[in-house]
């Protein structure tokens, strides 16, 4: 499988405001938020289709989530995850002595991984929080 | 069915003031004037909510009733040696100012979601200082807008529409006529193209149009949004102009506008990819202009450079006031973020991150702000009211909020509630109970009760000063 070097981009979406309201522990929240938005030449690069499983990951982590087809102007190797638990897998967390993280601009790697699936919310929370050491 | 006028909408820093709401037993069932997603919340708010608050035991969430809840979480923060207090920026300010008390009470630490989206603006702004209006002057007076690093479409969808590009002010007409015009251009264009393809027999091809010029001059009476992003956002599809810069070099474009806004030359022919040329003429178009707003996103705090890509913006801002007039207003999320600064400031001196451990408050971001204390696993207990730091904090610092004993105040189910050891399902502040919230401009405004609260489901406000009215009687015996 072929993989891609892209920078990432976390960000508010409109789907993902919407989204929200309904529920985090919905369906709707995690259809709009568990999603990367990448430049339609950066997908036929890695030869893949709108909802294929990629996984992303930087030096602090990596998750699974679906390919969508950016539909907004042209931006090939940048690519765009919404703010949200899948996303903040991700993220660089140093803040560099300002209390701010880097949840924009960070280099990441880009690959599909057509066989695996994107985990629902209570998996992910349990894989990265374990079940707590009073739990 | 009863009508509401005048509203308040209590999602996004716009703080739309202009909602109409319909009430059928003691249920919203329409709005009108909200953008998609303020018209969410009202329609939707509460699906999930749980009737009673919820205490863990033996690993699992049970009902409990308020006051176990207010006793449970009294104990936990008078065990705890370094207790964090965190959210606060969708709630009311005066529930915010309870939680200042409770963190003084319990020698905590208190921070609000600013943290992590303004918090490095806040920084520039206290070195450099803001030259700064409110929305009711823009909506009337600007006749250059441009968003930088910032989707208003997205995040803050009826902004152009009520305070700027799109909104019909005492001195300014709205910008939507030139809009249709380009629009149809452009479609009339792309027929065109199609046409003579189909006639040629072969695709093709147009020249790049990423750095086209300014294509019109500020003189017209309509006014113009100019867009500055790192991708062509929903909101750089409506501009007159969209400039689109490389991650993580905003820095570099701001300075090099500094520069030529100070008649210096470029020795260069490009910054950071961008033709000298193409930035002279944005330059000359924020010169020309007679009132010019620069509006920014946490495109600028969040991406490399932080607080010191606004610092630059500031500095081009006053630069630019050499020349003409000019202001800069950092684009709040949630809708009491503004708020939160605003109390937290009033009580204590300073903004956010703020450290009472030693008895009086204390701040140095990057010391006292909730991600380093959890990135270095200082504290032993937490606090969230209305806000989600399970899901928006990077991985490794929600978990040290995981794994310590951790109280949640909100009215929605989060993976932060899920994670819980007392969760408190609150009443919605604007629309279950009356609040004070401000407006990104800094503009106080009183939010709405429309509806009655579930019996179980108090104010923010009121939940506070029980905890608060515990912990004192627990610490004076
Ligand atoms: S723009 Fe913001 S405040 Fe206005 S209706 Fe939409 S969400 Fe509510």
């Amino acid at each position: 499988m072929r993989k891609l070097k892209v920078y990432l981009l976390t960000g508010r979406t409109i789907e993902q405001g919407k989204a929200k309201e309904f529920g985090k522990t919905s369906n709707l929240y995690k259809d709009s938020v568990a999603v990367c938005y990448i430049d339609p030449s950066d997908m036929k690069t890695l030869g893949i289709k709108s909802n294929t499983p990629v996984k992303v990951s930087t030096d602090f982590g990596s998750v699974v989530v679906r390919a969508e087809k950016s539909s907004r102007g042209s931006h090939p190797g940048v690519v765009y995850i919404p703010y949200g638990p899948w996303a903040n897998q991700v993220v660089d967390p140093e803040t560099h002595g300002i209390g701010m993280p880097s949840f924009k601009g960070v280099p990441a790697v880009l690959e599909p991984v057509p066989g695996e699936k994107v985990k629902e919310i209570e998996e992910l929370l349990r894989d990265s929080f374990g079940e707590g050491s009073k739990r | 069915m009863r009508k509401i006028e005048n509203v308040i909408c209590p999602v996004c820093g716009s703080l739309c003031d202009d909602i109409t709401v319909y009430v059928e037993d003691n249920r919203v069932v329409e709005v009108e004037n909200t953008c998609a997603v303020g018209r969410a919340k009202f329609l939707n708010y509460g699906l999930h909510r749980k009737p009673k608050p919820l205490i863990r035991k033996n690993g699992e969430l049970k009902e409990a009733s308020i006051e176990e809840a207010v006793r449970r979480s009294a104990e936990i923060l008078t065990e705890s040696k370094y207790p964090i207090l965190y959210g606060w920026s969708s709630t009311s300010c005066e529930a915010i100012r309870v939680g200042l008390e409770l963190a003084e009470e319990v020698g905590g630490i208190i921070d609000n979601t600013s943290t992590v989206c303004h918090g490095p603006s806040i920084l520039s702004i206290q070195d450099v200082g803001i030259p700064s209006c409110t929305l009711g002057q823009l909506r009337h007076r600007a006749d250059l807008v441009i968003y930088w690093g910032s989707d208003p479409y997205s995040a803050h969808p009826r902004h152009i529409e009520r305070y700027t590009v799109f909104s019909e002010g005492r001195f300014q007409k709205s910008g939507w006529r030139s809009f249709i015009r380009r629009l149809s251009g452009k479609l009339v264009k792309k027929r065109l193209s199609r046409v003579a393809e189909l006639i040629l027999r072969r695709k093709l091809t147009f020249p790049e149009e990423k750095y086209a010029l300014p294509p019109y001059f500020i003189s017209e009476e309509e006014r113009k949004l100019v867009v500055v992003d790192v991708r062509k956002t929903r909101t750089a599809e409506v501009a007159d102009y969209f400039l689109q810069v490389k991650p993580n070099t905003d820095y570099e474009v701001l300075q090099a506008l500094r520069m030529l806004v100070n008649d210096q030359d470029l020795e260069v022919d490009e910054v950071a990819g961008i033709p000298v040329r193409t930035l002279e003429d944005l330059a000359d178009l924020m010169i020309s202009c007679d009132f010019g707003i620069l509006f920014f996103g946490v495109g600028l705090t969040m991406s490399k450079g932080k607080l010191r890509n606004v610092d630059a913006a500031l500095s081009l801002v006053r630069d630019l006031n050499k020349r003409t007039k000019f202001l800069i207003m950092p684009m709040r999320g949630h809708y009491n973020v503004t708020g939160a600064n605003v109390v937290f400031t009033w009580q204590t001196g300073y903004p956010y991150a703020v450290d009472f451990s030693l008895g009086y408050p204390r701040y140095n971001p990057g010391e006292t702000s909730v991600v380093d204390i959890l990135r270095r696993g200082e504290c032993d207990a937490g606090l969230v009211v209305a806000s989600d730091p399970v899901s928006n904090f990077p991985a490794s610092a929600a978990k040290t909020l995981v794994d310590n004993p951790l109280i949640v105040i909100d009215p929605d189910v989060t993976p932060t509630s899920m994670m819980a050891d007392v969760v408190f399902p609150s009443a919605y502040i604007g629309i279950e109970a009356e609040g004070t919230a401000y407006r990104m401009d800094h503009v106080p405004l009183r939010l709405k009760k429309v509806v009655e609260p579930p019996p179980n489901c108090l104010p923010d406000q009121e939940i506070l000063a029980r905890i608060l009215r515990e912990v004192r009687r627990i610490r004076r015996g």
